[in-house]
């Protein structure tokens, strides 16, 4: 790929390649924006916007494609929103193979037809060679939020139960293997995926006064998500590390290199906290649904002036599940 | 008594006045009696009271008489008083001051500390065995030179009304006792007797108090059948079991999950810790002192003969003695409930192992309903009583030193807490109050004021939501005790720890700076602090991980320190840690590391067939993945003993480097390899990197694991020292401060300590508070003082 930026040759790309991949009556009227009809009354517009950048940009279970939809759709269906259109921008490097960027391309636009959600606008720029790293994309999404649905990261409240849509660390021990070219009995594939369908079938299921906090714990993982549900709430939590679903070989891979499942990426699950009448039914929606076949109830949100996010260990001890400032560094002396 | 009271007299010319005031540890031990006793002698007249300050004192008579006083406070002070400063004033004469007496307390500025716990006395024994006595088996007994301080203090001045026996009332003859000058309970705030003061009360796993007349009889009863029993002593419960029933030993284990690591034996008498262990005279004098700590002893064969499971494979066993009343009616009753106290200097059958109540590695359990609750499923039966612990304190575990050079002390703490908490740590000098808060295993804090540095009792590893909250109370009680605001705060350079977290919580809620401390330049520190000594020093820290300044895990640190500042000389040369901290609880992984960097990486999946992750470890070294770089000592110990096949696996920390340590001991003194290690040029490091691998080549192929063990410590000093005296060379510095949790190994900290010190250098180490993280506080605090003192 050689398009310098703005020429004529990206604008020939943009129209090739792109709108033919995401094709839809919006991005088709070719203007400088998309018209989008009002939201029905009593509706909120929900916003969200998210950067995609992954190494590598191709794993098992998806690609960065995918990815930047299901980011920016999982960010809109966590408000509780109904998500309605995304806008793509992206960012290329010169010298990128054009073959694989069509992959991405594809991929992505199939992501955003299986959800429902068009990309409804877009703009692309290429820049010099060693000034990116392949492609980069960024999405934005608008949804829109129904009057009476209300979940925030503030409304957990003790005896609230923890749920989550199944199991954990699969996207980041995905990447890790991949960029790190690990070799494990079974390949270990990302879990991403729009949750927006997860979301529906849990309001569908329940008041939505008893669906508190909704959460996608991506980057930090379990681990830090239920960290900033428990100090925007001010309550603390208690885990069950047992209760807690991860896939064997992500646990084999974890035990290798040392890690906790509980502080890697997903990218398709959901983390809902919800009234404690309604945490059966929850289950029993969340697992009706394909996305949510292994959810589990993991543990409580319990009075605590500390903010404390405790795990019980299976061997009857228990642990912090602490809030990390980045990378883990060693501290054991 | 000769006193003069009651009778006015007329005052010659000569008679002066004077306010004399007290600081040290001089409440709580007996001292106002003491000033008391010796006015009537001298024929003073005057008053004494405590304040918050420490002791005031006003005394008229014959100047000489005055200035006899003066000596004699400081030469006869009660045993556990100890006098820091005395301030002497002149004041006006009274001409209406007849007698002497105690007068009440008085509230101030609060300068002075609540004495540690100490164990019941002999005076206090002879009465609890002697069937006339009114507190003939009263679990309860102490008197002013012993028992319960610390633990049952809620605040300054040291008053009954300020600790947790506020809650009992006395009865005419307890009054009569506290209010007799004469009287070895005169002013006893603890005092308490079977009409007046706390019960025990015999419970149930469950929960149901068991309807028994004689508690102490049914729980011996109970422990003799293998039972569990948690017991309330002073700073907490412990639970006890029969330390000869090998059934009982090994469900207590398996109940604490706690699979192999040492377990603490209490025994009646030194006569009876005889049978157990070789005892030094400081083993003994350690044993039998007023502070009972755990102390590790030489272990005899006795012991894996007899008690089996207690201490496995390890060289030593931490042995106590009866420390409280309760304890010591629990071997009386074994020994059939003779009268007298002769029976004390037999040796008996009875061995306990008492190991504290801290289930899931959680702070130990002080209340009686949080007992049954947190002890549910562990204790079969809890032995408790109704005098509240007020602060949490965990036995205190020492150790003695072989053969002290001359002048040093001959004991080093792995655990300084009851018995010693809150005796303060001298300081050179005097500077601003620093709250500092240690690191993340092993937590203690410390807090200082004016000259003198008070570490707070063990608050344990930070990992459970539990020792978090432990932490905040310690660091409230320290602030509440001493009365003082701290101006600023200290903790690790490690972004993580929940210690870390806490003091810039406090730091931010005073609006107070916080000093983030290199973790081995406080190691350093705290060594320089308890010798008073100003620096430029040598710095030797050899623990396991600490973040160094450069966001890497060190842990083998050759440092110059000039106060707070610290210059990297050398460092142990790098190996990988595979998984990070696993690697540290797995030393099979750090052999693999050593593996690898031998070329060697082919022989480990054999080699540790065992563990699942073996196959893949070889790959992963080789891809550099998840393998941060550690500097550490404690690594290559995890290495040398993995390598020789000692320990695959920790079950607790500590373990590997334990077991080779044990194993060294056991074989006895080597020569060490020649060509064992390299001293590698490296040019940001004036002193060189120094490189054990050559060792570890040879140990990678040696199949005596003792012969093995021996090599590795033998090596290892002299490879140290070698070292340190290019570090010398290169600093001009000739006193070497040796700190880290490796120096609580004997082997080497006797070996390179009497290298060094044949050298010509003087050698300060760490006597006062461990040389493990437990004394990481004392040196981030120093170096916080320093900071804010603009140096
Ligand atoms: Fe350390
Ligand atoms: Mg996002
Ligand atoms: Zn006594
Ligand atoms: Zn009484």
């Amino acid at each position: 790929m050689n398009h310098g930026a703005g020429g004529r040759a990206t604008a020939q790309l943009v129209a090739e390649l792109f709108a033919r991949a995401f094709d839809n009556p919006w991005l088709g009227q070719g203007d400088d924006g998309a018209v989008l009809p009002a939201p029905a009354p009593g509706e909120r517009l929900v916003m969200a916007t998210d950067g995609h950048v992954v190494s590598p940009l191709f794993f098992p279970g998806g690609d960065i494609g995918s990815l930047a939809v299901h980011g920016t759709v999982n960010d809109l269906a966590v408000m509780g929103a109904r998500p309605l259109y995304l806008s793509a921008s992206f960012i290329l490097e010169e010298g990128y193979p054009l073959a694989d960027l069509k992959r991405i391309v594809d991929s992505m636009a199939a992501a955003s037809r299986a959800a429902g959600v068009p990309v409804v606008t877009g703009d692309t720029k290429v820049v010099e060679q060693g000034k990116g790293d392949g492609v980069f994309i960024a999405t934005t999404g608008i949804g829109a939020l129904p009057a009476e649905r209300s979940p925030g990261g503030a409304r957990a409240r003790p005896g609230d139960v923890v749920l989550v849509s199944g199991s954990m660390g699969d996207h980041g021990m995905a990447i890790l293997a991949v960029r790190e070219s690990l070799a494990f009995d079974s390949e270990i594939r990302s879990d991403s995926a729009a949750l927006h369908g997860l979301v529906e079938a849990l309001y569908a299921a329940l008041p939505a006064e008893a669906i508190r906090v909704l959460r996608d714990p991506t980057r930090g993982g379990l681990a830090t998500t239920l960290n900033e549900i428990a100090r925007q709430s001010g309550a603390g939590m208690r885990i069950e590390e047992a209760a807690v679903p991860v896939h064997p070989q992500v646990e084999a891979a974890c035990e290798l290199l040392g890690l906790d499942p509980l502080y890697l990426a997903n990218e398709g699950k959901l983390i809902a906290v919800v009234a404690p009448e309604s945490a059966d039914a929850a289950l029993a929606a969340l697992r009706a649904h394909p996305l949510g076949s292994a959810a589990a109830r993991i543990g409580t949100v319990v009075e605590d002036a500390h903010h404390f996010v405790q795990l019980a260990t299976p061997l009857g001890g228990q642990r912090m599940l602490d809030w990390l400032s980045g990378e883990p560094l060693p501290r054991i002396c | 008594m000769n006193g003069d009271g009651g009778i006015p007299r007329q005052l010659p010319p000569t008679v002066e006045r004077r306010r004399l005031r007290v600081r040290g540890v001089v409440q709580g031990v007996g001292f106002r009696p003491f000033v008391y006793r010796l006015a009537q002698e001298l024929g003073l007249s005057g008053w004494v009271r405590n304040d918050g300050g420490g002791v005031e004192i006003e005394v008229q008579g014959k100047p000489g008489n005055l200035s006899a006083l003066i000596a004699r406070l400081h030469g006869e002070a009660p045993p556990r008083a100890r006098i820091d400063h005395l301030e002497s004033d002149l004041r006006e004469t009274d001409a209406s001051d007849h007698g002497f007496t105690i007068t009440a307390s008085r509230r101030g500025e609060v300068t002075t500390a609540i004495g540690p716990d100490t164990a019941v006395c002999a005076d206090c024994l002879r009465e609890l065995f002697d069937p006339a006595d009114r507190r003939w088996r009263y679990p309860f007994i102490n008197c002013t030179h012993c028992g319960p301080r610390y633990t049952i203090t809620r605040g300054l001045p040291y008053d009954r009304v300020n600790t947790s026996m506020a809650a009992f009332d006395f009865c005419m003859d307890c009054a009569d006792e506290y209010g007799d000058p004469a009287d070895r309970r005169f002013h006893a705030e603890p005092n308490a007797c079977p009409a007046c003061g706390p019960h025990l009360a015999l419970l149930e796993g469950y929960g149901v108090t068991v309807a028994t007349r004689d508690p102490v009889a049914d729980t011996l009863l109970r422990l003799l059948c293998g039972e569990i029993v948690a017991i309330k002593g002073l700073g907490g419960f412990h639970l006890l079991c029969d330390a000869r029933n090998p059934e009982a030993v090994a469900r207590l284990r398996a109940r604490k999950s706690r699979e192999d690591k040492p377990l603490a034996l209490m025994v009646a008498n030194l006569a009876s810790a005889r049978r157990w262990a070789a005892l030094s005279p400081t083993d003994e004098r350690l044993l039998a002192s007023p502070e009972r700590p755990v102390v590790l002893c030489d272990k005899l064969p006795s012991v894996d003969r007899e008690l089996d499971g207690v201490a496995p494979h390890l060289a030593w066993v931490g042995l106590m003695l009866p420390y409280t009343p309760l304890h010591y009616l629990l071997f009386h009753d074994h020994a059939g409930r003779p009268a007298g106290t002769g029976w004390l200097d037999m040796a008996q059958d009875l061995a306990l192992v008492c190991t504290s109540a801290n289930p899931g590695g959680e702070p130990l359990v002080i209340g009686n309903r949080e007992a049954t609750r947190r002890l549910m499923g562990v204790a079969d039966a809890y032995l408790m009583h109704d005098r509240d612990i007020v602060v949490r304190c965990d036995d205190s575990v020492v150790r003695s030193l072989p053969s002290p050079r001359a002048g040093d002390a001959d004991m080093q703490f792995i655990r300084r807490s009851r018995g010693y908490v809150p005796s303060a740590v001298k300081l050179a000098c005097k500077g601003a109050a620093v709250l500092a808060f240690g690191g993340f295993l092993k937590n203690t804090l410390c807090m200082t004021r004016g000259d003198e540095a008070f570490m707070s009792q063990h608050v344990g590893d930070l990992e459970s939501a539990g020792a978090c909250q432990a932490l905040d109370e310690a660091a409230e009680h320290l602030r509440h005790i001493l009365a003082l605001e701290p101006e600023a705060v200290a903790h690790d350079l490690h972004p993580d720890f929940a210690s870390t977290h806490a003091a810039l919580a406090m730091a931010e809620r005073l609006g107070i700076p916080a000093f983030p401390v290199q973790h081995h330049h406080a190691h350093i520190a705290a060594v320089e602090a308890e010798h008073r000594h100003l620096g430029p020093t040598l710095g030797l820290a050899l623990d396991g991980t600490g973040l160094g300044s450069d966001g890497r895990a060190w842990g083998g640190e050759l440092l110059q320190v000039d106060g707070p500042r610290f210059a990297r000389l050398g460092h142990l040369a790098a190996l990988p840690l595979p998984g990070a901290d696993k690697a540290a609880r797995e030393p099979w992984r750090m052999a693999s590391a050593v593996l690898h960097l031998l070329g060697r990486g082919g022989e480990i999946a054999a080699r540790f067939h065992r563990e699942q992750a073996a196959w893949r470890m070889a790959d992963l070294l080789a891809a550099g993945t998840r393998c941060p770089p550690t500097t550490s000592l404690g690594r290559w110990f995890d290495a040398a003993a993995g390598l020789l096949g000692v320990c695959e696996r920790m079950g607790y920390e500590g373990e590997a480097a334990m077991r080779l340590e044990s194993l060294a001991t056991a074989h006895g003194p080597a020569l060490p390899l020649p060509g064992g290690w390299r001293l590698v040029e490296d040019k940001g490091a004036a002193a060189g990197t120094l490189d054990l691998l050559p060792l570890l080549a040879v140990l990678a192929d040696e199949r005596n694991t003792a012969r093995g063990a021996a090599l590795f410590h033998a090596t290892l000093a002299a490879a140290l020292e070698a070292w340190v005296l290019r570090a010398t060379d290169v600093s001009g510095i000739r006193t070497v401060a040796l700190s880290g949790g490796c120096f609580l190994n004997r082997l080497l900290s006797r070996d390179l300590g009497r290298r060094l010190a044949a050298r010509g250098l003087t050698v300060l180490e760490a006597r006062q508070v461990p040389p493990n993280d437990g004394g990481l506080a004392l040196g981030q605090a120093r170096i916080a003082r320093y900071l804010l003192e603009g140096y």
